[in-house]
């Protein structure tokens, strides 16, 4: 059934249960999203999305918040532009944001200020290379969940990662923070497929950018010696 | 962060699945893969081998200059350097050292190719069409497959072509020609998810076809169906399936005849489909009277009850479909056990719809192709049988042979074409991309053969376990460094595209074979077939114009999603499901059928059945993915046995152990894990250390020729240390 909602002062006709985010963008409105994917279940985890609807105290999570007959949808008002740039800013003060480029294209089109919160803590830990694949980051993590999603129902059914911790010091990790090897991963990576900030990489993307070369890098499987864990 | 100079768009090398891939590359080397989320065939997922597994590539091992034995080039033959009394060729490595004329001696591709096609030409002219043999490559693409056929059948004038399908499905493609006239998959595997009870019996999806496995945890969890696993092992499916009947290796066809035998009993028949789409009915229905469900559980060991329910819930579903693998086929009556799952479709109409069919699950990401195109003893490719006059003469006015000129003769399969090798019988024989040295079963009579050929060519990126017995080694390019096309198990022809130019002076496979072809023809004063294409589309395009089924697939139609073949004309929007009016034979037909036994059972001297499989980390014989990262996740060979049989024997976990057939014996580690049955061992077949294809069981099932892989009896008794291959090497995971 066909419902008609005014996004941005356009009025637009969309499908009974789609969200508002696929609404806007079916009309060519665009909304910007970091933990949503087109391959993951949406869960307004990172809030980027967020906009304001007429009669609605609080602003909404659009990859998540079904569009409704009648609606009047703002995805541009000030409101909306403050509450992402916020978001940013405190992202850009707490994590490496270095391999997030799309995220950091946003900063500049919010005028967003990555030195904004100066004091603020932030989320660093060491590099785990506990596996011949793939390399975890998590300074650079912004905790998303899409990794979590694929690993689980989403993709896998395989459920060696989840969050850990609360707060501010929730981060992804495995059951008892094992090693890699020591769960249930099946190394298929679809985690690395979906993270949007470089936290998860492959292990040869990240021995080039340690400064490797391809001829370094190629011989690393052929010795029977095995190279001590990180 | 590394920017890419490309991202190329090409199909996995590894499994039937036939997953997209986009290989990025910076200054000519491939750093990450990943996959577009909007594929339809993996939806942007892949397993461990598709994702990482690619690196073999580049591995400092791999051959880019072709070589030749150093006798060739003294202009000497085998004859001359033979050992006294021994067998004319011998395989070791170290002798490379040393002044050997076995040495292997770098050379130009001129000097190399003169030399084969001097041989062969030699060979052929002397011996005659017999002597000659070839083994094409289901890893390969259509169109190297297509060429290489075409050399030997128009060249030649042998129909000796074959390649691994033999070893892996040819009981399934039996079985499928004799009852409904076609050889692969009837639906898609995307269709998994309109299934209501699904049967997977033989495949160990979860780590054969990683990506079928998700969609089929996807069709139990999100769209309510019921899965039933019928295994001797506790695969990983196990734990999404309503059902698991636990069977004996073999004792396929006492299962699945006891289920058709309770869908008769309790009326479960879907009569109109039987009365108007199949025949043999009632000496089928006279066949099933002795296959009691309590008959079948005192053969297999699965509960009589169990087996009424699983036929219940199949024949009483909307949608009922049947995927299998090698567990079916790999045995010495792997016809008459396919054909055992055939009659349940047939018996409740569960064929020729969306979301039902007979699913033969595909092992190699060609191996389709590879049969499409011909790569076999019995047919010119789209199946058209070699001794048949119409088929021969299109193929004749196709590559300008004389009329009459194409044999008639069906040829030898792998399997005889191995054992053939003696003289009076196959003297030359040419590998692309095969290892019969880890695939055959029983390998110490395969080496034996091996060593009897006069002269031997092996084309492939590394020197394996086979190569190791070659006089010439044509340095091919693997995947990442060619264009072609890939056919997936369930029919859909994808593109596959170089993400950089071969490494050194190796050439891709399908220009090897027509500079070879080119240079045989002028020796034996043939007209041309013509091999002087420009681009391997044009290949595709001649083999469409007489293969129907590819009749409509071009380069460009299958530029961003494959189309399911058959695609009959340059309109055809492709053929996802088969059989929906009508069967390519007319009618399916019933075969009635008994039960035989595995061809060694289990006794007090060998009181454990040894079954073969394969790992998720790894693939068939080793040659990519022990050269590559893959094996550092997985670096050792491993045998499963069941805690039980474990404590009996006093055998505990990563203890060493020497497991004895009356073939042959290896040393590897136990793994105890309730993953395998009471009285069951498992082997995967990766591991030339511990190679299981020593022990396994060489008998053949008399129509498919495939031995029987699945099911072997063998003792395990402790052994030590230092008995192992490389006993530092561990395996440091713990997945399931």
């Amino acid at each position: 059934m066909a419902i008609t909602l005014v996004i941005d002062g356009k009025e637009i006709t969309a499908d009974d249960g789609m969200t508002l985010l696929d609404a806007a963008r079916e009309n060519g409105i665009d909304i910007p999203t970091i933990c949503f994917h087109e391959a993951t279940t949406a869960n307004g985890l990172c809030r980027i999305c967020v906009v304001e609807v007429e009669g609605m105290r609080l602003l909404q999570p659009s990859c998540i918040v079904k569009a409704a007959d009648q609606m009047k949808v703002q995805t541009r008002s000030e409101r909306v532009e403050r509450a992402r740039k916020t978001i940013l800013e405190m992202l850009a003060s707490t994590m490496d944001l270095s391999d997030a480029p799309a995220i950091l294209t946003m900063m500049d089109e919010y005028g967003a200020d990555a030195a904004r919160f100066p004091g603020a803590a932030r989320r660093e830990s060491e590099v785990k290379d506990d596996n011949p694949m793939y390399i975890r980051d998590y300074s650079k993590c912004l905790l998303c969940w899409r990794c979590v999603q694929v690993c689980a129902e989403d993709a896998q059914y395989t459920y060696a990662i989840n969050f850990e911790g609360r707060g501010f010091k929730t981060q992804i990790g495995t059951f008892f923070d094992r090693p890699i090897p020591e769960t249930t991963c099946v190394l298929c990576g679809q985690c690395v497929g979906v993270c949007p900030t470089g936290a998860l990489k492959a292990k040869r993307e990240f021995l080039l950018e340690q400064g490797m070369s391809p001829q370094e890098i190629s011989v690393l499987n052929t010795g029977r010696k095995r190279r001590s864990k990180a | 962060m590394i920017q890419s100079d490309r991202v190329v768009t090409t199909t996995c090398p590894y499994c039937g699945v036939g997953c997209a891939l986009q290989l990025h590359v910076k200054d000519g080397f491939i750093f990450k893969v990943t996959s577009p989320f909007d594929s339809p065939v993996n939806h942007g997922n892949l397993c461990v081998k598709g994702r990482f597994g690619y690196d073999y590539v580049y591995h400092p091992k791999r051959v880019t200059k072709p070589m030749v034995r150093r006798y060739l080039l003294e202009g000497k033959t085998i004859f001359d350097i033979r050992e006294s009394g021994g067998a004319l060729r011998i395989s070791n490595p170290e002798l490379s050292h040393s002044d050997s004329p076995w040495d292997w001696i770098e050379t130009d591709w001129d000097t190399a190719l003169d030399i084969v096609a001097d041989n062969l030409a030699r060979i052929y002219q002397r011996d005659g069409s017999d002597a000659l043999a070839v083994y094409c490559c289901a890893k390969a693409t259509n169109e190297d497959n297509y060429l290489l056929q075409k050399m030997y059948r128009s060249i030649f004038r042998t129909n000796n072509v074959d390649h691994c399908t033999r070893l892996c499905h040819a009981g399934s493609v039996v079985a499928l020609q004799q009852t409904v006239g076609s050889s692969a998959m009837s639906n898609t595997a995307s269709q998994v998810i309109q299934n209501d009870v699904f049967i997977v019996t033989g495949s160990n999806t979860s780590e054969n076809h990683p990506i079928i496995a998700l969609q089929m945890k996807d069709a139990v969890q999100k769209y309510g169906a019921k899965m039933i696993v019928a295994d001797p092992r506790r695969i990983e499916l196990v734990d999404f399936a309503e059902l698991w009947l636990p069977l004996k290796p073999g004792s396929n066809v006492v299962v699945f005849s006891a289920m058709a035998h309770v869908i008769v009993q309790e009326d479960l028949v879907n009569w109109d489909f039987v009365h108007a789409r199949t025949e043999g009915i009632d000496e089928f229905l006279a066949s099933l009277e002795k296959f009691t469900p309590e008959y079948a559980e005192e053969i297999s060991g699965v509960r009589a009850e169990d087996i009424r329910r699983a036929a219940r819930m199949y024949a009483t579903a909307k949608n009922g479909a049947i995927y299998w693998g090698m567990g079916i086929s790999q045995l010495s009556h792997g016809t008459a056990s396919a054909l055992a799952i055939i009659h349940l479709a047939f018996l409740t109409g569960h064929i020729g719809r969306d979301g039902t069919g007979l699913n033969p699950l595909r092992g190699q990401n060609n191996v389709q192709g590879a049969s499409d195109m011909g790569a076999m003893p019995f047919h010119y490719p789209g199946y058209m049988r070699v001794d048949n006059d119409e088929n021969a003469a299109k193929w004749e006015k196709a590559w300008n042979v004389e009329p009459g000129g194409l044999s008639r003769k069906p040829g030898l399969t792998t399997t005889e074409i191995l054992s053939h090798a003696h003289e009076g019988g196959v003297r030359a024989l040419y590998i692309m991309g095969e290892n019969p040295m880890m695939s055959e079963p029983n390998l110490n009579v395969t080496r034996h053969h091996m060593q009897q050929l006069e002269f031997f060519v092996a084309q492939d990126i590394f020197v394996n376990e086979s190569g190791a017995y070659a006089d010439v080694f044509l340095p091919a390019t693997p995947f990442a460094e060619k264009d072609g096309t890939f056919s997936n198990t369930d029919r859909r022809v994808q593109r596959v595209r170089a993400a950089h130019p071969p490494r050194g002076e190796a050439r891709p496979d399908w220009k090897i074979i027509c500079d070879l072809a080119t240079r045989l023809e002028v020796r034996l004063k043939r007209k041309t077939a013509k091999w002087d294409y420009s681009h391997p589309e044009e290949i595709l395009r001649e083999m469409g114009g007489v293969n129907r089924d590819y009749a409509g697939i071009t380069y460009e139609r299958i530029d961003k999603v494959g189309l399911i073949y058959p695609v009959p004309d340059l309109n055809h929007p492709g053929t996802p499901t088969l059989f929906t009016e009508s069967f390519p034979r007319g009618r399916g037909k019933f075969i009635p059928l008994d039960y035989v036994p595995v061809r060694e059972e289990a006794d007090d001297e060998y009181p454990f059945i040894l079954t073969t499989g394969r790992l998720l980390e790894h693939w068939h014989g080793g040659t990519m993915s022990r050269n590559s990262s893959l094996n550092e996740a997985y670096p050792e060979a491993r045998v499963e046995m069941h805690p039980a049989d474990a404590e009996m024997h006093g055998i505990t976990n990563n203890m060493p152990v020497r497991v004895t057939s009356r073939r042959g014996e290896i040393v590897l580690r136990c793994t105890v894990t309730e993953k395998t049955t009471v009285g069951v061992v498992f082997i995967p077949w990766h591991f030339h250390e511990a190679a299981a294809n020593l022990l396994t069981n060489d008998a053949l099932d008399p129509e498919a020729k495939i031995p029987e892989f699945k099911a072997c009896a063998v003792q395990v008794f402790p052994a030590r240390e230092a008995e192992l291959a490389n006993p530092e090497t561990r395996l440091q995971r713990g997945r399931y």
